[in-house]
């Protein structure tokens, strides 16, 4: 029999539906995410499923969204809640991260602060600078926090069910782009657990450090590269704070050549982490430079090509992977 | 604006009540004097907002609580804690920075809390617990428990953003939470003239179709009938209301302002000697126990010395507490 075949945004609405049967202390909340099921469909089905008392639709109010989200954690609550993008994180960077982040210390370690936050990241689909901006490096700047994005329904589902689990505030970033993407998801129950890299392809001459929507043209990059005769390993870690570096260390190692790509802009993104991790643990096995692929220092324009441009693809992955062969 | 009007019986409140509210408002005022000597010999890392003046807010709102209520605080909350019953000897070491202090001395005076009596704590960033007050109401209301959330904040925090988004959703779902404004007419250096467009912070509540009630702050019974009422209609499921109690802060903004040469340039002297003379909460209600044949001098001077001792024991506590172990730095940041 075939694999049963999902869209991404339908593992996330599986995802949360599974964790809320299972547990009676979750609940979901967040703008147009009840009636309609979210801007992008992601949570369709769970009113119906729960009712309006455990899947609330909010009024627009970032910093109440994330702030009672806390609240209810501290009197024993899961929630689940959702900014509807990204680029509006930034308006509830208080409750993220004074609040919800140092809460638990500041409470002498009592509580268990077991939020959730989704988001939908980064841009592809024409929405323009406040609708596609992706600020992962953000949050993992921020002690407290998990960070968390998926690049498959696969893992999509199976992290939000381990998010969900997590005793600690999580920041899940849904790729807007991916939403409609379908992949394989097993029916039966999985979790796939927090801080574990996986590699999406094997290979020996370089690894390629790639999450979020930028994954699956990562993949395609690969596989040209293959054609070409170039064994490219590509890692996704999923979970980007805490970071499973031992994972993509010891795939440098073996290939002595490392890329790292993500949609981001590439100053002070995520990736500049991740090659200063891997020079401080394998700088001798390093054979060259690490290249790094990131959008350029400029905002997200909403014409096509021009979007195109600025959002890195696969050329730009072997472009960089040329680069240092 | 809606005066609070008074109903039911004030002497609700027992004698044995009334005495022991009065000698919590002493016990927050000696803690607090006492800090301020410390501040002085340098003692207290960073620094930390005294109350003085304000005791009547928290002894007479958290008289008000039950048992199970929880309470957030802001950057001046020793007197909700102490007021609350959480144990002065923790509350110390903590500001001192100590090991057995509740945040392990890595919180300080902004970050006090007290978990087992439902004391979230106070809050560094002003307006910080808003929020998050509505959404504990949020959380027994789906718990579907008779508990409720008393959620302090300034008139210099009712201007931020979150006031606004807080207390529109509060009240649309209508969970159990009373917001209580400390109105002590300056946010830092700001008068309240500077600060609110309308200076009648209890009139938003008609925005959010909630009861708005203006309270005396140097009346402790005032302040107490006024957040019992508000409590009451919580946990009927009537949601929010908003309490606005008019006081004023004796001290400077802060211990470490109040140091600062011209920290206290922005009002005028006289207004803080008219309050001290005439407003003070402690002599007021000192006076209404003695009409009441509750208190005599005696009395007054016994509650006072037994004040100091159990802060000379604090100190004692505190002083004789270690220093946080390195390796703490590391504790609480994940579960
Ligand atoms: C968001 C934020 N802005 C500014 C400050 C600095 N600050 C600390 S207390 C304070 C005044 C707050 O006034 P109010 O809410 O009236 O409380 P009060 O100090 O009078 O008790 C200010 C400006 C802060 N801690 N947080
Ligand atoms: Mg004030």
């Amino acid at each position: 029999m075939a694999e049963r075949q999902i869209a991404f945004r339908e593992a996330i609405a599986e995802a949360i539906k599974e964790e809320m049967t299972r547990d009676e202390k979750t609940f979901a909340m967040g703008e147009d995410m009840a009636v309609i099921g979210g801007a992008f469909g992601a949570t369709k089905g769970l009113l119906e499923e729960f009712g309006e008392e455990r899947v609330m639709d909010t009024p627009i109010s970032e910093t109440a969204i994330v702030g009672f989200a806390l609240g209810a954690a501290i009197a024993g609550m899961r929630p689940i809640v959702e900014i509807m993008r990204c680029d509006w994180m930034t308006i509830c960077m208080d409750e993220i991260v004074n609040q919800t982040a140092k809460m638990r210390y500041f409470t002498g370690g009592r509580p268990q602060i077991a939020v959730v936050i989704r988001t939908a990241t980064e841009g592809g689909i024409g929405l323009g600078a406040q609708h596609s901006q992706s600020f992962e490096a953000w949050f993992t700047h921020v002690p407290g926090l998990k960070v968390v994005m998926p690049s498959t329904p696969y893992d999509a589902k199976g992290l939000l069910k381990a998010a969900i689990r997590d005793h600690n505030p999580v920041i899940f970033m849904e790729p807007q782009i991916l939403y409609g993407a379908s992949g394989p998801v097993p029916a039966e129950d999985y979790v796939v657990p927090l801080g574990k890299a996986d590699v999406k392809r094997e290979g020996k001459d370089i690894t390629i450090v790639a999450w979020g929507g930028i994954t699956p043209r990562v993949m395609n990059a690969a596989q040209t590269l293959a054609d070409e005769g170039i064994d490219a390993e590509v890692i996704d870690p999923r979970t980007l704070r805490p970071l499973d570096i031992e994972t993509i260390v010891a795939s440098v190692k073996k290939t002595s050549k490392a890329v790292i790509a993500h949609e981001a802009n590439k100053t002070s993104g995520f990736g500049a982490e991740v090659a200063a991790q891997i020079q401080e643990l394998a700088f001798d096995y390093l054979d060259a430079p690490i290249q790094r692929v990131g959008a350029p220092d400029v905002l997200v324009p909403i014409n096509r090509n021009l979007e195109r441009i600025v959002l890195p693809g696969p050329e730009r992955v072997i472009e960089a992977v040329k680069a240092i062969l | 604006m809606t005066n609070y009007e008074r109903k039911g019986n004030r002497m609700e409140l027992t004698k044995d009540t009334l005495l022991d509210m009065y000698r919590r408002m002493v016990r927050i005022r000696i803690f607090e004097e006492g800090l301020m000597k410390f501040d002085e010999q340098g003692l207290i890392p960073g620094t930390g907002h005294v109350s003085i003046g304000e005791e009547a807010v928290a002894v007479g709102a958290t008289t008000a609580m039950g048992n199970k209520d929880y309470l957030v605080s802001t950057h001046r909350g020793h007197g909700h804690l102490l007021a609350r019953g959480a144990k002065m000897p923790i509350i110390l070491a903590e500001v001192l920075g100590k090991a057995t202090g509740c945040t392990g001395g890595k919180g300080g005076s902004m970050h006090l809390s007290d978990f087992d009596r439902y004391i979230l704590g106070t809050n560094g960033i002003v307006g910080g617990g808003i929020n998050i007050a509505g959404g504990i109401g949020l959380a027994l209301q789906m718990q579907k428990t008779d508990q409720a959330c008393l959620c302090f904040f300034g008139d210099g925090a009712s201007n931020r953003g979150v006031f606004h988004e807080a207390l529109n959703l509060a009240s649309l779902w209508k969970v159990p939470t009373v917001y209580l404004c400390c109105n002590n007419q300056y946010a830092m250096t700001l008068p309240l003239c500077k600060n609110c467009a309308n200076q009648d912070i209890s009139a938003r509540a008609v925005a959010y179709d909630i009861p708005g009630y203006q309270v005396d702050g140097t009346d402790v019974i005032a302040v107490y009938e006024a957040v019992a009422a508000a409590l009451q209609r919580a946990r009927e499921g009537k949601g929010p209301s908003l309490v606005e109690v008019i006081s004023y802060r004796l001290r400077g903004h802060s211990m470490r302002m109040d140091r600062m040469p011209g920290g206290s340039s922005y009002r005028p002297e006289r207004e803080i000697e008219e309050w001290e003379e005439s407003k003070n909460p402690i002599k007021i209600f000192q006076q209404k126990l003695k009409e009441l044949g509750y208190m005599t001098d005696e009395s007054a001077t016994k509650i006072l010395s037994e004040c100091q001792k159990e802060f000379r024991e604090a100190v004692e506590f505190a002083q004789n507490s270690p220093e946080p172990k390195p390796e703490s730095i590391y504790e609480w940041i994940y579960a």
